[in-house]
């Protein structure tokens, strides 16, 4: 016990830390997160372009021209400035309609993070807080709530979707609106997977002896389960969200793709891609679908890479 | 075992019951029904004839009674009529399936094939550069939106090089027979099945090299390393037989799904299986498909989980079912 007195104590949470920020992949998913949530959510402040703002061209002048500016669009031989090569004013180029892709990118990938939080925010409520209850009363409660589980885990997820965008596109639901519901059907449709996982913790920590001592120190059951029983389920459940918040962002991109996820007037990522759809711009220009789909890849693999991370430090022994 | 592989049966179809009331309601909450959109264009058809349509596919009953009756209907075989292929259903779906199985299956033992010894190889040095490259490409893989990388591959080898065709099954214009027509199917997969492969085998490597970081740390490696063998044996004949205990209870539950088919892969390539055949019946409102098909979906998912249970139980003689 000599060379134990020598150096720092250290905590649990310390010790985690430290194995997490030796594992080089997840440093490097970190570094990309925040820099992406800088350049999504800081980058528009800078860009001096809006999301919707077409470009027009005069093509006797060459000259630029904004969709605010009223009165030069009145010029004879101004058109719509599609399509542009990449340039000092157009980092990325315009896209088929004229818009900045640089500057979309920004908002799309704004919107892609905002929507992977809320729907893993949404999943986690429901998902814990059934698994918690499983868990913890055990009996018929927990065979309805597995029931549960099996049935919502069945569900084939993709097309379900598919056919909720379809419903409320053709209900004519507001686009802006949309988005909400998406992300609570998504929330709705993938808490499963965290209630059983929530439900196999908590059956071992109900067996622990400080559960016994808190029982017998007559503690509500919400304390109960709050206090004592959720923080040492919390590794694996933030292990699982950060990994499910790569998941949603990829989904959401996939629907967006298909034409019936997020839609005008937001910019969003799978909705840049889905311009490969035109041979043209397939061929030749890279510069407007190239960027959104390297974008999603880079988000979605540096949650994975924190998630792997993460878990390799919360459990050593792996 | 045998009560238990009943039991487990039978709680599987109180689970399907659950599982076709709510998608037999979210179905039916979908507006404007197939019967308006088959008939919006042609003037002649009067509002009698579309109620008669409408009676025949049980569209006009409420959502209960609606379920009774396709429930009861189902009991019996009867899975309805595709509005959109004129065929019972069960056989549209029989006949895509396959298609959907032969991309799904070449892929996925292509995927085994490179992931067994990978993930291998990442245990066998772990934190060292060959397990963090593997691990790398494994994540990357995962993360890959399959459209995006679709994209990608048509972009550089069908469109580019001109290497490979863009889409579709076999060649227009060629009626290939046989061993010809074989050839040319395989040449129309390559580049579908390097999707399915990149975007799904870093599951596969994950699951290999988790497992076998278990076994290379259990206490009977040890000995065998103790006792002098060369590691060549410790790997090859002490660890991975035991690694091969949950590789095949994951194989087995993966089978069923290699049904299902793949609708954003299927639908970029125009290959004419079961997940395209699905994003066209979402399109076309196609109901007695796509009710069918969910549930096929849901069997299939159910499957799985009993035959990897199954399996784990026989290949394990530790494991006791209660």
């Amino acid at each position: 016990m000599d060379s134990a007195d020598n150096k720092k104590i250290m905590s649990p949470g310390q010790l985690v830390l430290r194995r997490f920020l030796k594992n080089k992949l997840a440093i490097a998913g970190l570094v990309i997160i925040c820099l992406s949530v800088v350049f999504c959510i800081v980058g528009p402040l800078f860009s001096p372009y809006g999301e919707y703002e077409i470009f027009y061209i005069d093509t006797n002048t060459g000259e630029e021209i904004s969709m605010y500016d009223t009165e030069a669009l009145k010029r004879p031989g101004v058109g719509v400035n599609v399509k542009a090569p990449i340039s000092a004013k157009h980092w990325l180029g315009t896209d088929a309609d004229g818009r900045d892709v640089f500057t979309r990118l920004m908002y799309g990938g704004q919107i892609s993070l905002q929507f992977g939080v809320a729907v893993t925010l949404i999943e986690l409520v429901i998902g814990v807080l059934l698994g918690a209850v499983a868990g913890y009363y055990g009996g018929v409660v927990d065979m309805i709530i597995m029931r549960l589980v099996e049935v919502f885990y069945c569900i084939p997820f993709l097309p379900m979707m598919l056919i909720v965008s379809a419903f409320m596109m053709t209900l004519g639901v507001r686009p802006e609106d949309k988005i909400y519901y998406l992300m609570i059907f998504m929330g709705i449709f993938n808490w499963a997977g965290v209630a059983r996982m929530v439900r196999a913790q908590m059956l071992s920590i109900r067996e622990t002896e400080y559960m016994y001592a808190a029982k017998a120190a007559g503690l509500s059951v919400a304390r109960q389960i709050f206090k004592h029983m959720l923080p040492n389920a919390i590794p694996i459940i933030i292990v699982m969200a950060t990994m499910d918040l790569g998941g949603f962002i990829l989904t959401e991109s996939t629907l967006t793709y298909l034409g019936v996820g997020l839609a005008f007037p937001y910019a969003s990522l799978g909705n840049m891609v889905n311009a490969v759809n035109k041979s043209v711009i397939m061929r030749n220009y890279l510069n407007i679908w190239l960027p959104p789909g390297l974008f999603i890849l880079a988000i979605v693999m540096a949650f994975n890479f924190i998630g792997d991370g993460l878990r390799d430090a919360f459990d050593p022994k792996k | 075992m045998k009560q238990y592989v009943i039991r487990r049966i039978l709680t599987s179809l109180v689970v399907l019951l659950g599982v076709s009331f709510l998608i037999y309601a979210m179905l039916r909450m979908m507006p404007g029904d197939f019967v308006e959109q088959m008939t919006s264009g042609n003037p002649t058809v009067t509002a009698e004839q579309k109620e008669k349509l409408r009676e025949l596919y049980g569209l006009n009953k409420g959502i209960v009674e609606g379920y009774v009756q396709w429930l009861s209907d189902a009991l019996r075989g009867d899975f309805g009529v595709s509005f959109t292929y004129q065929r019972p259903v069960t056989e549209v779906i029989g006949s895509k399936m396959w298609i959907s199985f032969s991309l799904a299956a070449s892929a996925f033992v292509i995927e085994l094939l490179i992931a067994i010894p990978l993930g291998i190889a990442a245990a066998r040095r772990q934190y060292s550069k060959r397990d963090y490259l593997i691990m790398f490409l494994a994540l990357a893989g995962i993360s890959l939106p399959s459209f995006f990388f679709a994209a990608v591959l048509q972009r550089i080898f069908a469109v580019g090089l001109g290497w490979l065709p863009l889409s579709g099954m076999v060649s227009a214009r060629e009626d290939y027979t046989g061993f010809r027509l074989v050839l040319d199917i395989a040449y129309h997969f390559i580049l579908p099945v390097t999707v399915f492969v990149i975007t799904g085998i870093g599951g596969w490597l994950r699951y290999v090299r988790t497992n076998m970081l278990e076994v290379l740390n259990a206490d009977y490696v040890r000995t065998a390393r103790a006792k002098g063998l060369p590691e060549s044996k410790v790997v090859g004949k002490h660890a991975f037989r035991n690694t091969l205990i949950p590789i095949i209870t994951f194989i087995g539950g993966s089978i069923p799904g290699l049904f299902a088919g793949a609708i954003i892969t299927e639908g970029i390539f125009a290959i004419d299986g079961l997940g395209k055949t699905a994003l066209d019946a979402v399109n076309n409102k196609d109901f007695p498909f796509l009710m069918t098909y969910l549930m096929f979906m849901a069997v299939l998912t159910l499957l799985g989980t009993l035959i990897s249970d199954i399996l784990y139980g026989l290949a394990d003689p530790r494991v006791r079912f209660r």
